[in-house]
């Protein structure tokens, strides 16, 4: 069957896939990815200023911290508490390559990702062998280790004062130092990253992920190592907060430690819930919500934290699947009432 | 040759009761052999030290030649053991087509690496796993509902699709925790027809369960537990009239 033969046969009458159309639906999949992703251009352009567009930057930035915490929290039911903690490993080792040993973003990313992926590994073998939420307890461990190396290690980190010197990312002596020069590389970057979680997703390492986390009993009896394939995810999590935390601290040439602080790290959980955890469009609209909100409640002063709080909520009360379940919350709703 | 599954001297303990006791036996290549027995018999236990749920407190039990009562069951599987669960044990959130996708999961090598990348291997290896799947549902007539999640389906589908599964991994030995139970006659009965089919095509079967007639009809060999120990062992007419198995089983009054 061809290509184009089984797309337009994916799905029949009845809107229930025909045999054979799979292939097809995880090739729509992907094309909406790109369609989305080809609309996103538009905004240096229509962006009235570059604080907007900064704004814009940075939620590709956290889409990539928050779309990665998804792939273990939404699809493999364990908890991390040390997103942020991951996020800041990958922007201080990137970071202080460039500034002490003077190595490019270009190979500091990767190795922001190495160092991640790594941490996580090491934390995730013992944490990880026992059943239950032991990942959540290590990783709040891990998390508060992590910052009190940020802010000790004066020599390499800059401590409370943050890392300095920090240069940008740059193509043939070209700085992408500026917001509409930056805008392409986080563009480009999240779009990958989203692309490596789809075709993950798409997999039999994705599959055995989500048999494990509905079912852990089934699970090994089709042969899963689920310990294993936890083990995967939350390295892959991590690496990938590594990745967002290169891209960070090169776009803002400056990193300190409060930015990626347990509390950080509990927020990201939140926005994982908000936009719908273990949905693959969840993690776009919680970083809309994470990056937005505290705009609009900026002018409330003292009372944002009660407000964005008190928000979290009702949402959540309202919609236990996250904003990505409204619209199959609202169809039920207007079927009811017709 | 050398039976398939051979259980030597099993014997497992809880907390002072004996659920298994001492027990001894073997299942040959392309039999069905079932395992039958009142309530309290030791089925469930002895089922779940097979399937590596539950460890044996002594004893052996060798698959193919090797020892595998210490291995975890991810470990069996991979060597060839399928199981199917009485209280079922779907992935109720991931589709139909899915669920039997996961279950070939020992016959696929792609890893996380040529997932990422999307390498042509794996891309390949994807179309193949699908094929296969579609052809499992197809042949047990789950084919209108493989995009479904497997929640939706009813548990009498539920009870096929796990069998489904179960076979994807193309295994050499099916243990099968009570296959009809909860199943109206009618499908009781298909469950019976596709076991012998599969026996038929080389399956060798090992079951427990407690539909008398589906048991004596399909099974080859039947060895009956009473008390975590063995009563009787033999075909459906040698173990019909046997005197302990009587007295088990109408003792208990029960009617099957």
């Amino acid at each position: 069957m061809s290509t184009s033969s089984s797309q337009s046969a994916a799905l029949t009458a009845t809107g229930r896939p025909a045999p054979g159309g799979w292939v097809a639906l995880a090739a729509s999949q992907h094309i909406r990815l790109v369609a989305v992703w080809l609309a996103l251009i538009v905004l240096p352009f229509v962006l009235p200023n570059n604080y907007l567009l900064s704004l814009a930057n940075l939620a590709f930035i956290n889409l990539i911290l928050i779309a990665g915490l998804n792939l273990l929290m939404g699809y493999g039911g364990q908890i991390s508490l040390s997103q942020a903690g991951f996020f800041g490993l990958g922007a201080y080792t990137s970071g202080v390559l460039n500034v002490e040993l003077d190595v490019t973003p270009w190979l500091g990313l990767p190795a922001a990702a190495l160092v991640a992926g790594g941490a996580a590994a090491l934390v995730g073998i013992p944490a990880l062998r026992l059943k239950g939420h032991y990942l959540a307890m290590a990783t709040l461990g891990w998390n508060a280790i992590l910052i009190v190396f940020f802010v000790q290690f004066i020599d390499l980190t800059g401590g409370p004062n943050g890392l300095l010197g920090v240069e940008p990312f740059s193509i043939f002596g070209y700085a992408l130092d500026r917001e509409p020069r930056v805008f392409p590389l986080v563009w480009a970057t999240s779009f990958l990253v989203m692309l490596v979680i789809l075709n993950f997703l798409r997999s039999r390492s994705g599959r055995a992920l989500r048999a494990v986390a509905t079912n852990e009993l089934g699970a090994d009896a089709v042969g899963i190592d689920s310990f294993r394939i936890k083990l995967v995810a939350f390295s892959l999590s991590a690496a990938l907060a590594g990745i967002a935390g290169s891209l960070y601290v090169h776009v803002n040439m400056y990193a300190s430690p409060e930015t990626f602080s347990i509390a950080t790290s509990i927020l990201l959980i939140v926005m994982v819930a908000i936009g719908g955890a273990g949905t693959f469009w969840g993690p776009v609209l919680g970083t809309a919500i994470y990056v937005l909100l505290p705009q609009f409640l900026a002018g409330f002063e003292d009372a944002e934290l009660l407000i964005f709080g008190a928000g979290m909520i009702v949402v959540l009360v309202a919609f236990p699947g996250g904003l990505a379940s409204l619209p199959t919350a609202v169809a039920r709703w207007v079927g009811r009432r017709a | 040759m050398t039976p398939i599954l051979d259980v030597s001297d099993l014997t497992c303990q809880f907390a002072g009761v004996t659920a298994v006791d001492d027990l001894s036996f073997t299942v040959d290549r392309g039999q069905i052999k079932a395992v039958i027995g009142p309530n309290g018999a030791g089925k469930s236990t002895l089922f779940n030290m097979i399937a590596g749920v539950t460890r044996p407190t002594t004893g052996t039990i060798s698959f193919d030649g090797s020892r595998i009562d210490a291995l975890p069951t991810f470990r069996r599987a991979r060597l060839g053991i399928a199981r199917t669960f009485q209280n079922l044990q779907v992935f109720q959130e991931m589709t139909v087509l899915e669920n039997v996708m996961v279950g070939a999961h020992t016959t696929g090598r792609a890893g996380t690496m040529s997932a990422i990348f999307a390498t042509l291997r794996q891309q390949a290896e994807e179309r193949d796993l699908t094929e296969t799947a579609h052809a499992l549902l197809t042949r047990f007539g789950l084919a209108d509902k493989a995009q479904l999640k497997a929640g939706a389906l009813s548990f009498g589908q539920m009870k096929v699709l796990e069998l489904a599964r179960a076979l994807a991994s193309d295994p050499s030995l099916l243990l099968l925790d009570e296959p009809a139970a909860g199943l109206p006659h009618g499908e009781a009965d298909r469950m019976g027809e596709i076991i012998v089919d599969l026996n038929r095509n080389g399956m060798t079967v090992l079951l427990v369960e407690h539909n008398m007639r589906m048991v004596m009809s399909l099974s080859h060999d039947i060895l009956v537990l009473n008390n975590g120990r063995r009563i009787a062992e033999g075909d459906a007419d040698t173990v019909r009239q046997h005197p302990e198995v009587l007295a088990a089983y109408l003792g208990e009054s029960e009617d099957a």
